[in-house]
């Protein structure tokens, strides 16, 4: 593994991977904690019509994305503030549309094809330098962020209402979050496809949270186990030649459901006996 | 007479939700020193009403206020402790934390003040005997010690009022009583609004009842009748009398003779 770190492509790969874990362990920490996996999930799919959109009208490619993902994330942020038992159907509605657009834009688009596995999967492999600018860039803008208005951040997660009460801006906050969301996973998914951002974004932080003992340490935590992933996932995937952007879900998909088997294990042998 | 102006003063107060009336022509005047019990059936209006105090919602005619001021710029100064069952239960977060977060004021956000927050949050627990929880994280408390905590949480900016939404919910019925004395302490210097279910329990510490059903219903002496469970919970008493109320402590005081001419 370590030999492999002679080609730039490599290194590449590692950073985007690493970046790529900071990124969704600091997100996925709060997408977790707010209960809106299936809105980013329906962000990072409906992203797929900004590409169409992009392509199909000649726009710039990251305005388009950016743009669109944006625009049906704010939606879908309105819907589950407002009405929350109606979200999840909009969220869906959302989703399949905005995929749905994007591949008929596509379609329609003369003389161009892209490629849909590589945006569902991505391309590690191929990452060029100035999307790990970007990726740092979008980190410490992420990171200030979080840092300045973690209290508020802190009180909007665990009791909105309350959080309201004493004068956080909830509303704005709120839609905040999801707009940052939004432009974490569009840059993201350029760099290792949609459905390792999803892994990312849930697994690490469902695994650490029941052992953080604050917001910052499972962001923290989050970060480190996706790293280790990413580096386990990379190395399998050099050693015996397979998709890298799958390697990674599957290394962290298997620890994901040890560490379920193990906790159940560990409930049955410390349960107390019954007075 | 007192001329202290009242902490809470609603006066005529509807509020409709698509459509619906759930409050009607609503007065309820809280001053210092106050318990009261709110009481009545389930979707009477009773958290909408903590609600329409806190400013969460608007009233849709009448006026309400909170200390002299429109309800939601005065809502920092109350003590809320939400219903326990709407918060996630392995949130990342320790006990100190959740007390600090009571201390959350606009305008104070650019400045920190750990030490001092500490200190006043820790405080807050001491006051409650929960300082040795400061530490621990909330999925590892019990329902009663929860419930400490949220106290602590309301308390830490010391409001002149408390209001609680059934606080008792995830609490044993033994440790009820001790809850509701505790709450009978705390009242020495903050007045208190707190929905309940237990009639009887609660019957013995709060000073007023406010029955909630559409309509609002002041009692100044914390009696519950017979009527009013009639009007509260319709069906005849033996039907609507939670066992509970039969069980424990001193019936007569809670169903009083129906009145014969």
């Amino acid at each position: 593994m370590v030999e492999a770190l002679q080609f730039e492509f490599m290194r590449n790969a590692l950073m985007a991977g690493l970046l790529a874990s900071i990124l969704c362990g600091i997100m996925g920490t709060l997408v977790v904690v707010n209960r809106i996996v299936f809105l980013s999930g329906g962000i990072a799919h409906a992203a797929y019509g900004g590409i169409g959109l992009a392509f199909y009208f000649g726009w710039p490619f990251l305005a388009g994305t950016i743009g669109f993902s944006l625009a049906s994330a704010l939606l879908m942020a309105a819907v589950t503030l407002k009405a929350r038992h109606r979200a999840d159907t909009i969220i869906g509605v959302v989703w399949a549309v905005g995929m749905a657009v994007g591949i008929i834009l596509l379609d329609l688009t003369p003389g161009y094809n892209v490629d849909l596995m590589s945006y569902l999967f991505g391309s590690i492999l191929t990452v060029p330098r100035s999307d790990l600018w970007m990726m740092v860039a979008i980190g410490i803008l992420i990171s200030a962020l979080v840092g300045i208005y973690y209290k508020d951040l802190l009180a909007l997660s665990y009791d909105e209402e309350f959080a309201r009460i004493r004068g956080v801006p909830v509303t704005l906050l709120y839609f905040t979050l999801i707009a940052l969301l939004a432009v974490t996973i569009v840059l993201v998914i350029q760099v290792v496809g949609l459905i390792l951002v999803i892994a990312l974004l849930t697994i690490p932080p469902f695994i650490i949270e029941k052992h953080a003992r604050s917001l910052a340490q499972m962001m923290v935590g989050s970060s480190i186990l996706g790293a280790l992933f990413t580096i386990t996932g990379l190395g399998l995937s050099y050693t015996y030649d397979l998709t890298s952007g799958a390697s990674i879900i599957l290394v962290a998909g298997v620890v994901f459901f040890l560490f379920l088997l193990l906790e159940q294990i560990l409930l049955r042998f410390h349960k107390k006996p019954l007075p | 007479m007192t001329m202290t102006p009242p902490i809470v003063d609603i006066k005529d107060v509807t509020f409709a939700y698509n459509g619906q009336t759930v409050l009607r022509n609503i007065d309820l005047e809280i001053v210092e020193g106050d318990f009261i019990a709110m009481i009545g059936p389930n979707g009477g209006g009773k958290t909408t009403l903590l609600k329409l105090i806190l400013g969460l919602l608007k009233p849709d005619a009448g006026t309400i206020r909170v200390m002299g001021q429109p309800a939601i710029k005065a809502a920092p100064q109350i003590g809320y402790v939400p219903q326990d069952v709407h918060i996630n239960r392995s949130f990342p977060i320790t006990a100190i934390d959740v007390v600090k977060m009571g201390l959350l004021a606009p305008r104070r956000r650019w400045r920190p003040r750990a030490s001092q927050d500490r200190r006043k949050a820790m405080a807050a627990l001491d006051r409650l005997d929960a300082a040795p929880l400061a530490n621990s994280k909330m999925g590892t408390l019990s329902g009663g010690q929860r419930q400490r905590v949220f106290i602590a949480r309301a308390l830490s900016a010391g409001p002149r009022l408390m209001l609680l939404d059934e606080p008792t919910a995830s609490i044993d019925p033994q440790g009820r009583a001790d809850f509701y004395k505790l709450l009978e302490t705390l009242n020495q210097d903050v007045a208190i609004l707190v929905v309940s279910h237990d009639l009887l329990t609660i019957s013995r510490y709060a000073k007023s009842v406010a029955c909630v059903n559409r309509q609002l219903h002041y009692h100044h002496q914390a009696e519950i009748t017979g009527e009013m469970l009639e009007a509260m919970y319709p069906g005849t008493p033996q039907e609507s009398c939670p066992v509970e109320l039969v069980a424990h402590g001193l019936p007569h005081r809670v169903l009083k003779d129906h009145t014969r001419e």
